[in-house]
């Protein structure tokens, strides 16, 4: 049994459903036998609390012509990316040319999962917004396609689905006029795997840019390495405390 | 008198009502697994609350293990097609599509969602079928019903 942590008013509680059911069992089940199976679980789910989920990128070891993140999000979440303007892009890689050296990077970006987003900040409806764990997501029950949050976002990183889709993921839902973008693979946080299906595509490539983990844990592999190591913020000028970083950019 | 008509005429409605099943009424496909505890009824009266409560606890709050799970209710409740894989709102025997076309109520869940399972989870339901032979009876039972 789940109690809900936030009552929302206009909504029947699970309480209430709990009376009614209960209710039912006993009208229907005369003999005195309950089948009633509510409650019992008690392994905590949901959202970690107190994390801070982030992405660690090495820039130095992401070579220019593999894109084995881009991919696995593509077939993670159901995205395809043909190369049409409208076409979505949760990850994509970018190439960073230093005018004076002429010195070249490679490496994907993606949502940045910023602690003060600013497509929550514009968001008229409240469907894009933070989860407790710092991942900043779009909630497309809300969602009305305003593309608002596109336009605030300063990495482009959310897209706008054009078409109708269907035969979607399962734990990715997708549909026309909603916004989408990096959810860090927030179905597999939820389901204790520990990372995303970018970060095992590239460390099953064997470069190992990619590390995730929980920026709030110090003993978290991601911690030690953001403490000990130089890394740097996209736009850091911006004042936004992004959840990913990256290194030798 | 008039109390009496109206007692007079739902019972002849509740004597009528298996007449009516057979023809009249949206044929409703059995699910595959386990039959609901709370009954049918609390399920056809409820589900619509259920699903948009739970829908917040598991998009807000990262809280999967829920009653109302959409995956869940596509799985169990999926209706194999000619082609044997499971068929999709765009049929009417898909198993929200009997009851909703028949009361002309919109689905919009699938306008996002997927409306079959993906074949992981197609497949996590049949075991619960063949498992041992009771529990093949019972869904024959079921199913006969």
């Amino acid at each position: 049994m789940i109690i809900p942590t936030k009552e929302k008013g206009a909504e029947i509680s699970r309480r209430d459903l709990l009376k009614k059911g209960g209710a039912m069992a006993t009208v229907t089940l005369a003999s005195g036998v309950t089948l009633m199976s509510f409650g019992g679980k008690a392994a905590a789910d949901g959202l970690k609390p107190g994390a801070r989920w982030g992405l660690l990128i090495d820039a130095g070891k992401c070579p220019e012509d593999c894109s084995a993140c881009v991919s696995a999000c593509s077939k993670e979440h159901g995205w395809e990316d043909n190369g049409l303007d409208t076409d979505p892009q949760w990850i994509r890689k970018v190439t960073l040319r230093e005018k004076s050296s002429g010195r070249e990077n490679s490496l994907p970006v993606m949502c940045q999962h910023c602690d003060e987003p600013p497509c929550v900040d514009v968001c008229p409806t409240g469907a894009s917004f933070k989860r407790e764990d710092g991942i900043v997501l779009v909630n497309k029950h809300t969602c009305i396609g305003c593309r608002y949050c596109m336009m605030a976002c300063p990495f482009k990183a959310r897209s706008f689905v054009h078409e109708q889709v269907t035969d979607q993921r399962t734990a990715s839902p997708r549909g026309n006029g909603t916004v989408e973008g990096c959810n860090m693979c927030v179905h597999k946080i939820d389901r204790g795997d520990g990372t995303t299906a970018c970060v095992e595509a590239c460390q099953a490539t064997g470069n190992n840019a990619m590390m995730f983990g929980d920026l709030n844990d110090p003993e978290s592999e991601i911690a030690i390495a953001v403490a000990t190591y130089a890394s740097v913020e996209l736009r850091a000028d911006l004042g936004l405390n992004l959840g990913v970083r990256y290194q030798n950019i | 008198m008039k109390k009496l008509l109206v007692s007079v005429l739902m019972m002849a409605a509740l004597l009528g009502a298996p007449v009516l099943a057979e023809g009249l009424l949206p044929n409703i496909p059995a699910a595959l697994g386990e039959p609901h505890p709370e009954g049918n009824e609390f399920w056809r009266v409820n589900h619509p609350e259920i699903l948009s409560h739970d829908r917040d606890l598991t998009v807000q709050d990262g809280i999967r293990d829920i009653d109302g799970s959409l995956k869940t209710c596509v799985a169990c409740h999926a209706v194999e097609g000619p082609d044997a894989a499971p068929v999709t709102t765009a049929s009417p025997e898909h198993a929200c599509m009997t009851c909703h076309e028949y009361v002309a109520v919109k689905v919009d869940c699938f306008q996002c969602h997927n409306s079959r399972p993906e074949a992981a989870d197609w497949s996590a339901v049949l075991p619960s079928l063949g498992g041992t032979p009771e529990s093949l009876r019972a869904y024959l039972e079921r199913i006969s019903q």
